[in-house]
């Protein structure tokens, strides 16, 4: 069944089961009716000055970097791990995975103040580090990428892993028995096979960097221009002003959609 | 086949659920009016107080002593940050008594009609200066918030902690140089706690509360800044008789003196 998968679009004309179409249409709403709620709450007469204010503008071009950069990483270290997981036999794999996946388990804040014990200025990992090279990752915008990749790499590993354990393993094997080495195996067929997942994975690790809140405030701290991402900036600005909060989140929904939108169904095929 | 009858027993399932979730509501509803019905002397049945973070502590013990004393009813607590349970309140949550961590929150619910009578500061706390333990920035006052090269936090001027930080700075002629404008007093304690933070303005009560992790540096007298904090009955309460009753117990000297035991200034 593997080798149909990654053509079978639904054909026109295809008719689900009935109880499928009023569930749907239920979790639609369910999903889709907040947004509608906070759209018709949102200051239209006013918006395009708020969204000149400089705060807007520096805490939307960090998020946008630490939800990248957090991708590329979680790319970088994620993918690697992933085959770890699907492809290798060994005691304590379960357990590995469960480590993985924790922090998606765990409450942000938790997993920020950990981050804080381990890579903080006096933390187990980060206190020497600090004291040979004055180095620290609190306050600063590598606080912020650490954080976001935290909660967003299991993300990626566990959609990638998935998708490894899915693809049929007999083309590697073809092409070994053509002479390619392994790193060529896992370069030209592994990767290619996997693409969906891959995008997939980046796509919801993205998505979680983008949005994360507790684990950032936590360890990174908030400072407008320097660690002050569009949610804590939203969060801020609803103790304040409600409006403002509103209109940020704006912002954040429309770029999450211009992203996402065009991604199409092609890509997250999983 | 098989799958589609799996999905009926999973909506089946689901509903059953649902049915229950919507029944249990009910039983609770007709068991509250019941006692309440069921007056013999004293306000009885249950009232939910939203109160600020920073009296977690000391309005848990309020709640039991309150409860202690008035066999039959139950006092359900909600803290968070004032300005998150203001709008909580606004959007229609059901609470009996708002206490809040400075009086523009409880002002906006005055303007909202949203308070019944005249709101009463029922207790006061001043900020001090948090370090961590072994004070490793050798902090020993508000100028040393002007440091750039020490890690400095503040709560965010949105936060009531904030903006009294920030008064109290600007009393001492301080510009701070904070590395940080943390979302609330929590959060900053947990930095300098971590010893992430050389120093942090935050509530004497919060230096109490934090034990042995944290030392507490007091503010001059002259730069300081005392938080109000007020507390009133909600319109919307569905028992304004135990809600009252409750406002009462916590303004009574047995109340304050629970809240000055966690180092609140008496109102």
């Amino acid at each position: 069944m593997t080798t149909h998968r990654r053509r079978s679009r639904v054909r026109p004309g295809a008719r689900p089961p009935l109880v499928v179409l009023p569930l749907a249409a239920l979790a639609v709403a369910f999903l889709v009716v907040p947004f509608i709620a906070l759209l018709q709450r949102v200051p239209w007469s006013s918006l395009s000055d708020r969204l000149r204010d400089p705060i807007v503008t520096q805490a939307l071009r960090l998020s946008l970097t630490s939800a990248f950069s957090a991708m590329g990483l979680s790319l970088l270290f994620g993918v690697p791990l992933a085959w770890v997981l699907a492809r290798t036999e060994f005691p304590g794999r379960s357990l590995l995975r469960a480590l993985v996946i924790l922090p998606m388990v765990l409450p942000p804040v938790v997993g920020g103040a950990a981050l804080l014990f381990a890579f903080g200025r006096r933390g187990l990992f980060g206190g020497p580090v600090f004291d040979h090279t004055g180095f620290q990752l609190p306050f600063t915008i590598w606080g912020v990428i650490a954080a976001n990749t935290f909660v967003a790499l299991p993300f990626l590993v566990v959609t990638v892993e998935a998708g490894l354990r899915s693809a049929d393993r007999r083309l590697e094997d073809a092409a070994a028995t053509l002479g390619a080495g392994r790193w060529m195996v896992f370069r030209r067929v592994t990767l290619p096979m996997v693409a969906p997942s891959l995008a997939a994975g980046a796509v919801l690790c993205w998505a979680r960097a983008l949005g994360e809140f507790g684990a950032t405030v936590t360890f990174a701290g908030s400072l407008a221009g320097r660690t002050e991402t569009m949610p804590l900036a939203v969060f801020l600005a609803l103790q304040s002003d409600r409006d403002a909060a509103i209109a940020l989140s704006l912002v954040l929904i429309a770029v999450s959609l211009a992203v996402l939108v065009p991604l199409r169904d092609r890509w997250l095929a999983v | 086949m098989s799958t589609s009858h799996r999905l009926r027993w999973g909506v089946c399932a689901l509903l059953i659920l649902a049915a229950a979730a919507c029944g249990g509501d009910d039983d609770d509803d007709s068991a509250a009016t019941a006692t309440e019905s069921t007056e013999a002397e004293g306000p009885t049945g249950s009232i939910t107080v939203f109160a600020a973070a920073s009296l977690t502590d000391a309005f848990g013990e309020m709640a039991d002593r309150f409860e202690e004393e008035n066999p039959g009813t139950t006092v359900e607590l909600n803290f968070g940050a004032s300005s998150a349970l203001r709008e909580q309140i606004l959007a229609g949550a059901p609470a009996d008594v708002f206490a809040s961590a400075n009086t523009s929150n409880m002002d906006q619910l005055v303007d909202a009609a949203a308070v019944e009578g005249e709101p009463q500061v029922f207790v006061k706390n001043e900020l001090e200066i948090a370090v961590p333990a072994g004070n490793p920035g050798n902090v020993d006052g508000l100028d040393d918030f002007g440091n750039a090269d020490l890690n400095i936090g503040l709560c965010a001027e949105e936060v009531p902690c904030g903006q009294f930080g920030r008064e109290a700075l600007a009393n001492a002629g301080v510009t701070p140089a904070q590395d940080t404008d943390e979302p609330d007093v929590r959060s900053l304690l947990t930095k300098v706690e971590a010893g992430d933070l050389d120093a942090g303005l935050v509530y004497h009560t919060d230096v109490l509360s934090s034990g042995d992790a944290v030392e507490g540096i007091e503010v001059p007298d002259e730069f300081n800044v005392i938080a109000s904090y007020p507390l009133a009955a909600l319109s919307a309460s569905g028992n304004a008789e135990l809600a009252s009753a409750f406002v009462e117990f916590v303004l009574s000297d047995e109340g304050q003196s629970i809240l000055e035991s966690y180092g609140f200034m008496s109102g």
